[in-house]
């Protein structure tokens, strides 16, 4: 590795990514790396690549060309058993994608009965606990459709949870949300950070990321414009693209 | 009055007839209990083709489908009963009931089944994949549930097509209720039996041509 | 004679396709005839039922929908044996043709109502209320304002309906009918060769296939302009 031995080994590190809708390249040639129980944000204008890079990360999106590490695996050999390196990945979608036919707690023990061969009594018990600690404990026999879209949000990442991940990515997780129910969201995923699990997250909820992240990354056509901790990009941002996306982001 | 009475509604000759076309009833539920699953075993393979597979299978599927639906199942039955022995190869009623009910109604499920998993938004596999599910489990247990949910009146009725259908397996002499009906009638010079064979197929199929109303009222 | 020669004697014999050829044409022409009978009195039929149960006449409304529901719980081929070999013990006799264009159309009546009542059904109240609300009688608000709409919604499930129903014409070649099938089959019994079953197949293929397509066109176009 070729990191200094001070800095925290990198758990996610993407080397070179392309990625090509047909003849529209939306990543050319991204790297990008995440330390362990790093809190790294990434932000941008719309189809600058931040969403496709973030699914690049458990394989949703095939890249073109270049190698994803997480947790030490390889993600693009077709050696890797992308099931279960996608168990250590958990993520969170900005449209819930929760399962319509499943309660709560039925929800969040499918994977871990049918992924990791649970038993049922020990899958509700753990579906249980994750349920608890989003706040839904009260919750766990509902049907999506009986859930305001917040409380949706929060059994989707118990969902993920779960799973006991190394990484969470986060896709817009909030932008789907009455404004009144982005806060109970927000304070789960602050629980999480301070529980210490690696977080990615792509979204415009800037207070969270200023108050939050460890690392905030600026994406615009496909590539990485600027990195650097919350206070410098906000604050000071070098790149003239980074200011005007900053006032913008401001100004609503 | 009574000479429609002797001919449609006769007692006698009703009790006459009654153990054959008992054996015909029961004959169809079995034909139905066997055609149903092959036609939607067809129809499953068919939707998966015409929904996830490359351009070119999905484009052969449909085409496929549009095919066997276009070719009346009573010609495709003879085709397979009387046609294929000509050229050595005899797979029976029974295999021509099989085969062509599996290409028929695989056809119509096929096309139900692929307007319900189109009706499963994305998300849904990408959620399932993202928390290790293979792409056979996400389908399993979270896509095709969906799927048949959402097209459930469809599906009903499409099997109520399906064991009605089982009727034209009486061509290919096959003992089903049909098929008994009429030799009793032959026999006794008397149309009871195919009376009593009509109402044996409404008792059956009312049930389910009230609960298709009932779901296609509800969506 | 090796596997493919015989397949081709057997299914595409050039000599005997072309001795029937008349007669297999004849039979496609039949079975155009058969068929366009069912579908307009089937369709208008249908539709006179549907008109009928918005009246809201409670008896007329159960029988209509016993009469629907017996023509669909009912498969066609029965209903077809039933006209043709019962009714003559009725002292009624029927053809062949009239007896399998009476079942379909019976047929297709039962289910076309069923669709143009749910297009009915579909169309909001306010619509109603607001024809009536001008002066129009019930009638005109039905015909200017609610079936428009209705038929709109109704012409996909319709078309692929009518033509699943349609197909039912080579049931007509169980009681006799030279249409397509029966005709293919005669010949095939004439011949001693499967090849008028491939001709009749191809007939049905050539008849249908644009109607099927025609289908599916239908489908997509309402589909995404509701």
């Amino acid at each position: 590795m070729s990191a200094p031995p001070t800095a925290p080994r990198p758990i996610i590190d993407a080397r070179g990514l392309w990625k090509r809708f047909g003849a529209t390249p939306v990543l050319k040639g991204v790297d990008f790396s995440v330390a362990e129980r790093e809190l790294v944000f990434i932000i941008g204008p719309s189809g600058s690549g931040k969403s496709t890079l973030l699914r690049c990360l458990n394989r949703l999106e095939e890249p073109d060309d270049g190698s994803i590490h997480v947790d030490g695996i390889e993600l693009l050999s077709p050696r890797t058993d992308i099931n279960a390196a996608r168990r250590r990945i958990g993520m969170v979608f900005q449209g819930f994608n929760l399962y319509p036919h499943m309660t709560a707690r039925q929800n969040v023990m499918l994977a871990l009965r049918k992924v990791l061969g649970r038993g049922k009594a020990e899958a509700a018990g753990i579906a249980a606990a994750a349920l608890a600690r989003v706040g839904l404990a009260e919750r766990m026999e509902h049907y999506p459709a009986q859930l305001s879209g917040g409380q949706q949000q929060r059994v989707a990442i118990a969902r993920a949870i779960a799973l006991e991940p190394r990484v969470m990515l986060f896709d817009e997780p909030t932008s789907a949300l009455d404004p009144e129910l982005v806060g109970g969201v927000l304070n789960v995923m602050r629980e999480l950070r301070e529980s210490g699990m690696t977080m990615v997250v792509v979204s415009h909820e800037m207070a969270f990321a200023r108050a939050a992240a460890d690392r905030v990354v600026f994406m615009a056509d496909g590539q990485k414009l600027e990195e650097g901790p919350p206070a410098q990009i906000f604050g000071a941002p070098r790149h003239e693209r980074t200011r005007a996306f900053i006032r913008q982001i401001d100004r609503h | 009055m009574d000479e429609f009475l002797f001919a449609f509604l006769n007692g006698e000759i009703l009790r006459e007839a009654w153990p054959i076309l008992w054996q015909g009833f029961l004959y169809t539920l079995a034909l139905s209990a066997i055609t149903v699953p092959l036609g939607l075993l067809g129809g499953l393979i068919l939707g998966l083709l015409s929904t996830s597979g490359p351009r070119a299978v999905r484009w052969a599927a449909a085409a496929w489908t549009d095919l066997f639906r276009a070719i009346p199942p009573l010609v495709l039955l003879v085709f397979l009963y009387a046609g294929l022995p000509f050229a050595g190869i005899d797979v029976g009623a029974w295999g021509a009931v099989a085969i062509g009910f599996f290409l028929n109604t695989g056809a119509y499920y096929g096309e139900v089944l692929r307007a319900g998993l189109g009706s499963v938004p994305r998300g849904q596999m990408e959620a399932a994949r993202s928390t290790g599910l293979s792409h056979g489990q996400a389908l399993a247990y979270v896509v095709l549930p969906q799927a048949v949910r959402n097209v459930l009146p469809d599906l009903v009725s499409n099997t109520l097509e399906v064991v009605k259908l089982t009727s034209i397996a009486s061509v290919v002499a096959l003992p089903e209720l049909l098929f008994q009906a009429r030799q009793a009638q032959n026999a006794t010079y008397n149309a009871t039996p195919i009376v009593a064979a009509a109402v044996a197929y409404f008792v059956l199929l009312w049930p389910v041509v009230r609960v298709i109303s009932r779901l296609e009222n509800k969506r | 004679m090796g596997g493919l020669d015989s397949f081709l004697f057997s299914f595409f014999n050039a000599k005997v396709m072309a001795s029937y050829l008349p007669m297999i044409a004849q039979g496609l022409g039949l079975t155009v005839l058969l068929a366009l009978l069912v579908v307009v009195a089937g369709l208008a039929l249908g539709l006179a039922l549907a008109v009928l149960r918005c009246l809201g006449v409670r008896p007329l409304n159960l029988l209509i929908i016993f009469v629907v529901d017996l023509f669909r719980a009912l498969p066609p081929l029965v209903i077809l044996v039933l006209l043709f070999f019962g009714l003559p013990a009725a002292g009624i006799s029927v053809s062949g043709f009239a007896a399998t264009w009476l079942s379909l159309t019976l047929v297709l009546m039962a289910f076309s109502e069923e669709i143009y009542w749910a297009g009915i059904t579909a169309v909001p109240k306010g619509q109603w209320e607001a024809a009536r609300s001008t002066g129009l009688t019930f009638f005109q608000a039905l015909r200017m304002v609610v079936l428009p709409q209705a038929l709109r919604i109704a012409i996909p499930p319709l078309t692929n309906r009518t033509i699943a129903i349609t197909k039912g014409t080579a049931l007509g070649s169980v009681v006799g009918v030279s249409e397509i099938l029966g005709a293919a089959q005669s010949a095939m019994s004439f011949s001693a060769n499967p090849t008028p079953l491939t001709m009749g197949a191809i007939a049905y293929l050539v008849l249908f296939i644009p109607v099927v397509a025609l289908g599916r066109w239908i489908e997509t176009r309402f589909a995404w302009k509701r």
